[in-house]
C-alpha cells in the first residue's frame, strides 16, 4: 500500500542537508540564501504531513541504497516519528521566519546569514535524522549533525558569554555522545546488531544482568541530551544566552530528540520496563528540582529554562509508567510541549526586543506598552502551566489519569508531584507575567519597535499551540495509535524485516544462500 | 565460529585512556579537557573495535575463508565517529583559542547568573523588590547582615549587579529566593 511513497522518507534529511550545502556556495547570495532555506524547510514540512498521514497505515521504511536492512541503514517512518517530525518541522519553520526578520533588522552583524542559514539547515537535517532512523548507530550520526550545528550556532557571533556559556554545552554534549557511543559498542558485542528491529529480536536472547547494563548506559546517554534530573545541569546554564530564535529551537527541538530516544529504545528495545521505577524517581526529582530552580530566577530567559528542565520530568513520567496510557500521555505532552516552550522562548526574544532585558526587574507595564506581547506571553505561559482547556492541561489529566491506573504508591507519588510542580510552575510564570507586563517600570523602557515580520511567526506558533487544544481529540487518538504500535512491537520489526531475518534490498539473496555470513553473527557466543 | 575472546593489550589499552580521559576532563582548563576528550573518544572508539571480536583476515568472499573474517562493521563505524571526533576537536580548539584571546585563559568557569543566585539565597536576599508588597524591612536585613556570603566584599546588596538598593521586607508571600 505505501511502496509508492517510500521514497519521501529519506526527504527530510536529504532537502535540508542539500540545501545546506546550496546555501553555503551561495554564501554572497543572502537573498537567494534566504529563499533556498525556506523553500527546503517548508518542502520538509510538507512531506512530513506526508508521512504522518501514510505513517497512520502501518511504518514506511526505507533501506537505504537498496542494501537490506540489518547489513544497510534503513529508515523508518512509523507513527512516533512521524508525528514527531511534523512538529520540529512546523517549529523549525516559524522560528526560521522569525530569525529572518530579526537578520532583516539587525543587519549582518546580528545574525550572521552566511553561517546561520546553513547550520539551521543542518540542524534541521539531523533533528530529521535522529527522529527517522532505524539503527543505533545512526541515530548517534543523527546526534551528532545536530549537536555539531548546534554548537555552531551557540557560539554564534563568539563574544566572552556565549564563548563560555557555549564551552560548558560542548563539553557535555561530546561527553554524552561518547557515553552513547560506548552503549553502542556494548551493544554490538553483546548482539552483533545495531538495527534496532533486529536488537528487538534479539536482545531477549542476552542475559538478563547484561542486558540491564546496555539498557542503562543507553539511557544515561541519551539522559544528558534530554536534561533528565541529574545530568540537567548544563542547560539552564548553556540555553539562556544564546540568541532569541536559538534558544527557542533548542528548547524545543535538542531536548525531544532525547526524549524521543528514550521512548524509542525503552518500548522498542527493553519492553520489560526493569528500570521503570529508577525512572519514576528521577522523573519526580527532574520535576521537581527544575521548578524549584525556575521558581528562584529573575530572568525570565533563565526562568523558562529550568521550566523546560522540570517538564522533561513529564515526559519521563509517562515513559516510566509503561502503559499504554502512560505512552499515549507522553507523546502527546512531547508535541505539546516542543510547540509551546518554542513560542515562550519566541515571545520573549520579542520582550527583549521591546524593553531591551529580559530581567524581571527592569521589566514592567507591558501589558499596557505592548497588549499584543501580552497576549502573545500570556497563552503560551498559560499553556505552559496546565490551565484548562489548553493543551498542557490536558496532557497532564492524561499523564495523571495513567499515572492513577497504575496504581503503585510511587506512581501517586508523581501523580502529587506533577500536581506541585503544574502549580508551582504557574507560580513562576504568573510571578513572571506580574513583573513584566503588570508593574510599573522601575525606569522607561527602551520601547523599540517590534516588527510584525517577527510577532506574525511567533504568533503562528502561538497559534499552533491553541490548535494543539481544538484538534486535541484526533491528536490524542493519534498518539494513541503511536503508543499502541510502541507496545505491540511487532508492525515495526515486521516492516523492517518482512521474513524475520533481511530487508527488503540488495543483500537478501546472498543472506539466503550463505545462512551463516561472517559480518553479523558474531553473536551466539555472548552470555 | 570466530574467536570473541578478546586482546588483553587492548583492554588494558582501553581501561588507561579512560581513566586518563576521565581524570583530564575534570580539570579546568579547555586544553586538557581537550585532551580528555581525545583520550576518551579513542577509548571508545578501541571499544567498539574489540567489539567486533578478533582481528582476521580481510572481509572478501573469496579472499578469506568465512571463518577467517574479521568484522568490518565496527571499522566502518571507528571510522565514522573517528571524523566526528576530529571535526569536534578542532572546534574544541577553536573555542580554547577563542576564549584564550578574550580572557586570557582557557578555563571553563562557573554560571555566574546561578552564582548570584546563590549568593543572594545566602544572604536571604529577595532577587527583586516588590513595588506591591512593600514592608519595611527590619528583621530581614538584620539578618541578611548575619548570613552575608564571605566572597562579597561589599555590604548586603552590593552584590547583584542590577538590583536596587536591599530593601527587604518580611513579608511571608514573597519566598522567591529561599
Amino acid at each position: 500500500m505505501t511502496t509508492d511513497w517510500t521514497w519521501l522518507v529519506p526527504l527530510p534529511v536529504v532537502l535540508p542537508l542539500s540545501a545546506a550545502g546550496l546555501t553555503l556556495a551561495l554564501a554572497r547570495r543572502p537573498r537567494l540564501q534566504r529563499i533556498v532555506t525556506v523553500v527546503a524547510l517548508s518542502l520538509v514540512l510538507v512531506v512530513s504531513a506526508g508521512l504522518l498521514v501514510l505513517a497512520d497505515g502501518g511504518p514506511v521504511v526505507v533501506d537505504v541504497g537498496g542494501w537490506a536492512a540489518p547489513v544497510g541503514i534503513d529508515l523508518v517512518a512509523d507513527r512516533l516519528s512521524a508525528l514527531m517530525l511534523t512538529v520540529s518541522s512546523a517549529v523549525t519553520l516559524c522560528v526560521l521566519l522569525y530569525s529572518l526578520a530579526q537578520g532583516q533588522q539587525d543587519g549582518e552583524s546580528g545574525a550572521p546569514v552566511s553561517i546561520y542559514h546553513p547550520t539551521y539547515l543542518v540542524l534541521s537535517a539531523g533533528v530529521a535524522n535522529a527522529f527517522l532512523s532505524g539503527d543505533l548507530f545512526n541515530i548517534y550520526v543523527g546526534f551528532e549533525i545536530l549537536l555539531a550545528a548546534s554548537y555552531v550556532l551557540i557560539s554564534l557571533s563568539g563574544t566572552g558569554e556565549r564563548i563560555r556559556a557555549g564551552t560548558v554545552y560542548v563539553v557535555v554534549s561530546i561527553l554524552s555522545s561518547i557515553l552513547f557511543l560506548v552503549a553502542i559498542g556494548a551493544v554490538y558485542a553483546a548482539t552483533g546488531t545495531l538495527n534496532l528491529a533486529q536488537l528487538a529480536l534479539r536482545l531477549p536472547e542476552v542475559d538478563p544482568g547484561v542486558r540491564l547494563v546496555l539498557q542503562v548506559a543507553l539511557l544515561l546517554a541519551f539522559g544528558i541530551k534530554a536534561a533528565v534530573f541529574p545530568l540537567s545541569a548544563w542547560l539552564p546554564d548553556s540555553y539562556p544566552t544564546a540568541p532569541a530564535p536559538v534558544t527557542a529551537v533548542f528548547a524545543g527541538l535538542l531536548t525531544k530528540v532525547g526524549v524521543y530516544a528514550i521512548i524509542r529504545t525503552q518500548s522498542l528495545l527493553f519492553p520489560e520496563g526493569r528500570v521503570d521505577e529508577v525512572l519514576m524517581v528521577l522523573a519526580l526529582a527532574t520535576m521537581l528540582v527544575g521548578i524549584l530552580g525556575a521558581v528562584a530566577q529573575d530572568d525570565v530567559k533563565r526562568l523558562l529554562s529550568f521550566t523546560l528542565v522540570s517538564h522533561i520530568g513529564y515526559m519521563v513520567f509517562g515513559i516510566a509508567l509503561g502503559t499504554e496510557t502512560g505512552w499515549t500521555a507522553a507523546i502527546y505532552y512531547v508535541v505539546h510541549h516542543i510547540t509551546v516552550q518554542t513560542a515562550l522562548f519566541l515571545v520573549v526574544g520579542l520582550v527583549e526586543r521591546y524593553g531591551g532585558t529580559t530581567s524581571l526587574d527592569r521589566l514592567g507595564g507591558l501589558a499596557k506598552l505592548a497588549p499584543v506581547l501580552a497576549v502573545l506571553f500570556f497563552v503560551p505561559a498559560m499553556n505552559l502551566a496546565g490551565i484548562p482547556p489548553l493543551s498542557g492541561f490536558l496532557g497532564k489529566v492524561g499523564l495523571l489519569e495513567a499515572g492513577v491506573a497504575v496504581g503503585t504508591p510511587l506512581a501517586y507519588a508523581l501523580v502529587v508531584g506533577s500536581v506541585v510542580t503544574s502549580l508551582l510552575t504557574l507560580y513562576a510564570l504568573v510571578k513572571a507575567w506580574n513583573k513584566a507586563f503588570w508593574q510599573t517600570p522601575p525606569e522607561e523602557l527602551p520601547r523599540t519597535r517590534v516588527p510584525a515580520t517577527m510577532a506574525v511567526p511567533a504568533g503562528a506558533l502561538v497559534a499552533v499551540g491553541v490548535a494543539l487544544t481544538v484538534f486535541a481529540g484526533p491528536l490524542y487518538s493519534y498518539t494513541e495509535r503511536a503508543a499502541e504500535t510502541l507496545i505491540e512491537r511487532t508492525p515495526y520489526v515486521e516492516a523492517v524485516l518482512p521474513d524475520g531475518r533481511r530487508g527488503l534490498g540488495e543483500s537478501a539473496d546472498v543472506a539466503e544462500t550463505d545462512d551463516e555470513p561472517g559480518s553479523d553473527d558474531a553473536v551466539e557466543v555472548d552470555p | 565460529m570466530i574467536d570473541m575472546s578478546p586482546n588483553l593489550t587492548l583492554v588494558v589499552v582501553i581501561g588507561v585512556l579512560f581513566a586518563a580521559g576521565t581524570y583530564l576532563v575534570l580539570e579546568r582548563s579547555l586544553t586538557r579537557v581537550l585532551v580528555g576528550v581525545a583520550m576518551l573518544s579513542n577509548g571508545a572508539n578501541l571499544l567498539i573495535l574489540v567489539a567486533g571480536g578478533a582481528a582476521g583476515g580481510p572481509p572478501l568472499i573469496g579472499v578469506t575463508p568465512e571463518g577467517e573474517m574479521s568484522d568490518p562493521l565496527p571499522q566502518a563505524l571507528v571510522l565514522t565517529a573517528i571524523v566526528i571526533t576530529l571535526g569536534l576537536t578542532a572546534f574544541l580548539l577553536a573555542m580554547a583559542y577563542r576564549s584564550w584571546q578574550l580572557h586570557r585563559h582557557d578555563e571553563v568557569q562557573d554560571d555566574v547568573e546561578d552564582r548570584r543566585i546563590a549568593r543572594l539565597a545566602a544572604r536571604d536576599e529577595r532577587a527583586f523588590e516588590d513595588t506591591d508588597t512593600e514592608g519595611d524591612g527590619e528583621t530581614l536585613a538584620e539578618e541578611a547582615a548575619i548570613a552575608r556570603d564571605e566572597t562579597d566584599r561589599g555590604g548586603p546588596g552590593s552584590g547583584a549587579v542590577d538590583h536596587g538598593p536591599a530593601q527587604d521586607d518580611e513579608d511571608s508571600t514573597a519566598g522567591v529566593t529561599r
